[in-house]
């Protein structure tokens, strides 16, 4: 049993709930114990970075020292709130004024899809497959802030990841090479410049279909709000006009047999069902 | 990243966002790659390598109003992909903020969103989603937007009508002093 803090973040008690609850699901079929940060506030988010230095440090560093009280790593499944993280660490490093008192990064800090990349955990993965998803085409969708800036998030191939694929590929599936991989989706602009996010979001799902994906996979809340949101007149591709979009747990549950997988899917506007039955994979 | 070489001195504007951002603008030879690969520059009033060179000219009312510092999705693409390793993604962080010290009017909806989502945490600790768009949208007035959107995921159980309890109030507090304050800096 491994023991890690887990720190949900606003999202995932709301629009991404589905990712709330395979993250749950996936964690406990490979013997990850999770306990929810207590007393956990909001990340500040691009808001707090848009507005104040300051104060896009001392927001996440609340939770950092919650969770220092504890001697265990800090899993986030969401990648806008882990990028907020890695950044206050290095801004409370680089100025200390920021903030009432001294903090000094001892927690260990996880984004979940590294987590679940990691051998310990891969290892534990390759024993609970029971539903290969063979004959699945998927395109990986890692978005900006899985992978930039490499500076905080570690990862060397930030132009073209490929640790997403290799977890899709061990779960059965096929990873399509494709270039959209991390382009922009336009995040959070979608409430005021949708128009923006419309065209960037349609961009990347016109290419995945293009490169032969049944289904995008992505492990960032803001890239699955606005993919699998905004389809409506989205240019068809060789006949389809749709395109379902996972986050990476739901096809981790789904090859791990969680019987709870339909009721996650069942959540998303753009339905994955059909598909995924069409392939004998539901 | 060159936020730790950069050398604050008084003065010009080009001095003043060296030393907000920490970042060194000055190594900026035009090579456009930043405006190449930035995924919004079609909705840019003034292109990445044009807020640089306006910096550099001392344009500071020009720059603080433009549209493009609140466009700029925080992508990282043009800070990757800078030859002479200037983080402009933080450069752009840092105009905001001296924009909306400076109280300089901008056209964009974007500053009035990040002010309702910072008032959604500062009264919850969290965002409750729901909240947030009411919030925004009593600003906007725009309340069919996205209607349908909402019932189709209010269906699917994604949207939480009341928002949650949580500890911690008055760190959040204190935290929200302090900015309010200008307490910082």
């Amino acid at each position: 049993m491994r023991e890690v803090t887990y720190y949900p973040g606003c999202s995932l008690h709301g629009t991404a709930r589905e990712y709330d609850e395979s993250f749950r699901g996936v964690s406990k079929l490979l013997d990850v114990s999770l306990h929810e940060l207590e007393g956990w506030t909001c990340c500040g988010s691009t808001s707090a970075h848009c507005s104040d230095e300051a104060l896009a440090v001392a927001l996440p560093v609340r939770n950092l020292r919650i969770a220092e009280r504890h001697d265990r790593e800090m899993v986030v499944p969401c990648v806008a709130c882990y990028s907020r993280f890695k950044a206050a660490e290095a801004g409370a490093k680089a100025h200390p004024e920021y903030l009432s008192s001294p903090y000094e990064a001892k927690v260990l800090v996880r984004y979940a899809l590294d987590f679940f990349c990691d051998a310990a955990m891969i290892e534990a993965l390759k024993a609970k497959i029971v539903k290969p998803l063979t004959g699945l085409k998927v395109a990986c969708y890692y978005g900006c802030l899985a992978v930039r800036p490499p500076e905080l998030t570690g990862v060397k191939q930030y132009e073209n990841p490929v640790h997403m694929d290799r977890l899709m590929e061990l779960l059965g599936a096929e990873a399509v090479p494709w270039s959209y991989k991390t382009d922009c989706c336009g995040a959070s602009l979608v409430m005021t410049r949708t128009d923006i996010v419309v065209n960037l979001s349609q961009r990347i799902l016109s290419m995945a279909m293009e490169a032969g994906a049944d289904c995008i996979v992505t492990g960032c809340t803001m890239c699955h709000a606005n993919l699998d949101t905004r389809q409506a007149g989205l240019r068809a591709e060789g006949g389809r006009n749709a395109i379902p979009v996972l986050y990476f747990t739901e096809a981790m549950g789904l090859a791990m047999g969680h019987r709870e997988t339909g009721k996650w899917l069942g959540r998303h506007v753009t339905d994955p069902v059909k598909v995924l039955a069409d392939k004998g994979l539901l | 990243m060159q936020r730790e070489a950069a050398k604050p001195v008084g003065g010009s504007f080009l001095e003043e966002v060296i030393s907000e951002s920490g970042v060194d603008i000055r190594g900026c030879y035009q090579c456009r790659k930043c405006s190449a690969g930035c995924p919004v520059v079609s909705a840019m009033d003034m292109i990445p390598n044009r807020v640089i060179r306006r910096i550099q000219y001392g344009k500071r009312e020009e720059v603080l109003r433009c549209g493009s510092i609140w466009v700029c999705a925080s992508c990282h693409t043009c800070s990757v992909r800078c030859p002479n390793d200037i983080d402009f993604a933080h450069v752009m962080d840092a105009l905001r903020h001296m924009a909306l010290r400076s109280g300089i009017g901008v056209g964009e909806q974007i500053p009035v969103f990040h002010k309702a989502f910072l008032d959604s945490i500062k009264g919850t600790g969290r965002v409750h989603e729901l909240s947030l768009i009411m919030r925004f949208k009593l600003k906007t007035r725009d309340f069919m937007k996205d209607a349908g959107l909402g019932w189709q995921m209010f269906r699917r159980g994604k949207i939480k009508l009341l928002p949650q309890g949580f500890s911690g109030g008055k760190e959040v507090k204190a935290i929200f002093d302090a900015y309010e304050r200008g307490a910082t800096r």
